[in-house]
């Protein structure tokens, strides 16, 4: 049965902060960033790692010309990425799946904010 | 510690402790029950070059040793004669938080050297009941063009090791640096630091340009195969090796790196007929990882069967030969069809040759789970691969770990 696993004052996430809260054996890193919540199971399904505890960090993007030359490398805030400290795969922050190969995805939670406090559906 | 996240932004960190960066990893050790099992990591590593104004206080040669102690000290803003880099991004521009943050990680103040704690915090995190280490940025010291640093700076990376970190913690092992540049010294080193606490074994850093065919090594070879002990060859990279230099990203001068210098050892090895020459001399190639062996006994199958004439001294096949060899299993490929990877293991005999390895800390270690969890393994098997395949090889004594182990009897 759902449950909800309070997170926090709602003061206490910061847009780009991050929290990771227990839950049972694991943790679930719950993330604010441009005024979004999202929240993820704190398990990498390569090898286990602390996906959440790693860097959140844009996209990077090539920049190709129309001529198709190569003209150098950017980043793409409007694609987040969670990095897993362990081995460096990257979850896209807002769907949870895997960049590199969308068959593995991260443990995505439902995130509610009511009153002024976080809470993750569990 | 702030790590930068993008050209404007840095995350923050307060805090780095191995074993709390490892709880998953505990968690699977406590899942599966790893700790009643017998674990040998043939391939760790650690950061010698953190321990560089000890090391070289081992250096022979008083002129060595003085420039040495300059660079190893306040340093004069130049180069370091002795180290011998090469560019790259282990890890992954600092996406890898262990490398950057590593220096943050506490360990008690009791003596004991920093690295052997810093071992045993992973190696209890993985479970882990012995494990070789081997030096980190020394890995590329064979591409040194000066044979008489790679000797002095191994020799006294050799003595430091065994008498600072090895005969102070029997749970840590290693097959020791051979400073193969120099086919003197590396026979020297042998005779010199085969008896030594903790040496299992020797390790040449395949990273080089040194035919092992060379009848110069033929006495090493021999010593060796007497001593009873396993020959290693470590693989590493080199972005400034002309044929990698081809490539602009660092994914694929490691995918390539890690495996090429390897690959062109064991097919000299082979095919010059060595494993004739040396039947009883085991070798192991490390840190390739297990797809590059298909592909090479497929290969050299096919053009020996054509030229035999070039390959004299065999009398089999040479995947027959290579199917006699050991190798250890990071970073293991994980296929999403596993019928690939069962039939890896099957044409590498991975029931007695596969040791498993984490590579631990570099950034694409593996678990002992990438091997436990394998659907087409027995418990045997599994076993071997994880702890028995090694403890063999390197007839090890495992009593103060397991007192009632089979071997102990």
């Amino acid at each position: 049965m759902a449950q909800e696993l309070f997170v926090s004052k709602t003061s206490e996430l910061a847009d780009g902060d991050r929290k990771i809260v227990p839950n049972g054996n694991y943790e679930i890193g719950v993330y604010r960033v441009n005024g979004e919540l999202f929240a993820y199971q704190n398990v990498c399904p390569h090898q286990g790692g602390p996906a959440c505890e790693g860097l959140l960090m844009a996209k990077v993007e090539e920049v190709i010309a129309e001529d198709k030359t190569y003209q150098g490398m950017t980043f793409n805030h409007d694609e987040m990425h969670i990095v897993c400290p362990w081995h460096g795969w990257e979850f896209d922050l807002a769907t949870g799946d895997m960049v590199a190969d969308r068959k593995f995805r991260l443990k995505k939670y439902d995130v509610v904010e009511k009153e002024d406090s976080i809470y993750v559906t569990v | 510690m702030e790590i930068p996240t993008d050209h404007l932004n840095k995350m923050s960190i307060e805090e780095f402790d191995t074993s709390k960066l490892l709880i998953n990893a505990a968690r699977q050790r406590d899942q599966r029950k790893l700790q009643d099992e017998l674990i040998i990591d043939v391939d760790c590593h650690h950061y010698e070059n953190e321990s560089m104004s000890e090391i070289v206080e081992f250096i022979e040669d008083p002129v060595l040793r003085r420039t040495a102690q300059v660079y190893s000290g306040a340093g004069t803003g130049a180069n370091n004669p002795f180290m011998i880099g090469s560019p790259g991004s282990q890890d992954v521009a600092g996406r890898i938080t262990r490398y950057p943050l590593r220096k943050m990680d506490p360990t008690p103040e009791d003596g004991r050297h920093r690295d052997i704690h810093l071992s045993l915090k992973w190696m209890n995190a993985l479970g882990v009941d012995y494990a070789m280490l081997f030096p980190g940025p020394m890995l590329l010291l064979g591409l040194h063009p000066v044979p008489e640093y790679e000797v002095a700076m191994s020799r006294a990376y050799n003595r430091w090791l065994t008498e600072c970190v090895l005969a102070e913690e029997p749970r840590l092992k290693t097959m020791l640096y051979l400073p193969f540049n120099d086919p003197e010294a590396a026979y020297k080193t042998v005779q010199d630091f085969g008896d030594a606490t903790g040496v299992a074994g020797f390790m040449i850093v395949s990273t080089r340009y040194k035919p092992v065919y060379d009848n110069e090594y033929m006495k090493t070879y021999s010593l060796i195969e007497e001593m009873g002990k396993p020959l290693s060859f470590h693989a590493s990279f080199s972005w400034n090796d002309r044929l990698l230099g081809n490539t602009n990203r660092f994914l694929v001068t490691h995918a390539l790196g890690f495996t090429i210098y390897n690959a062109v050892h064991l097919c000299n090895w082979i095919i010059n007929g060595l494993p004739e020459r040396f039947p009883k001399l085991n070798v192991m190639w490390i840190e390739s990882g297990l797809a590059w062996i298909p592909w090479l006994m497929q290969r050299l199958d096919n053009d020996y069967r054509m030229r035999s004439s070039e390959a004299p001294l065999l009398k089999r096949l040479p995947s027959e030969y290579m199917s006699e060899m050991f190798f250890s299993s990071q970073p293991m490929e994980m296929p999403h069809d596993l019928d690939v990877l069962e039939m890896t293991f099957k044409m590498i005999n991975a029931e007695t040759q596969l040791c498993w390895s984490s590579d631990y800390p570099h950034w694409d270690m593996d678990l002992p789970s990438v091997i436990w969890d394998l659907p087409f393994l027995n418990d045997q098997q599994r076993r071997n691969i994880l702890g028995e395949n090694a403890r063999r090889l390197f007839n090890l004594d495992v009593s103060d770990r397991f007192p009632n182990h089979p071997s102990t009897a």
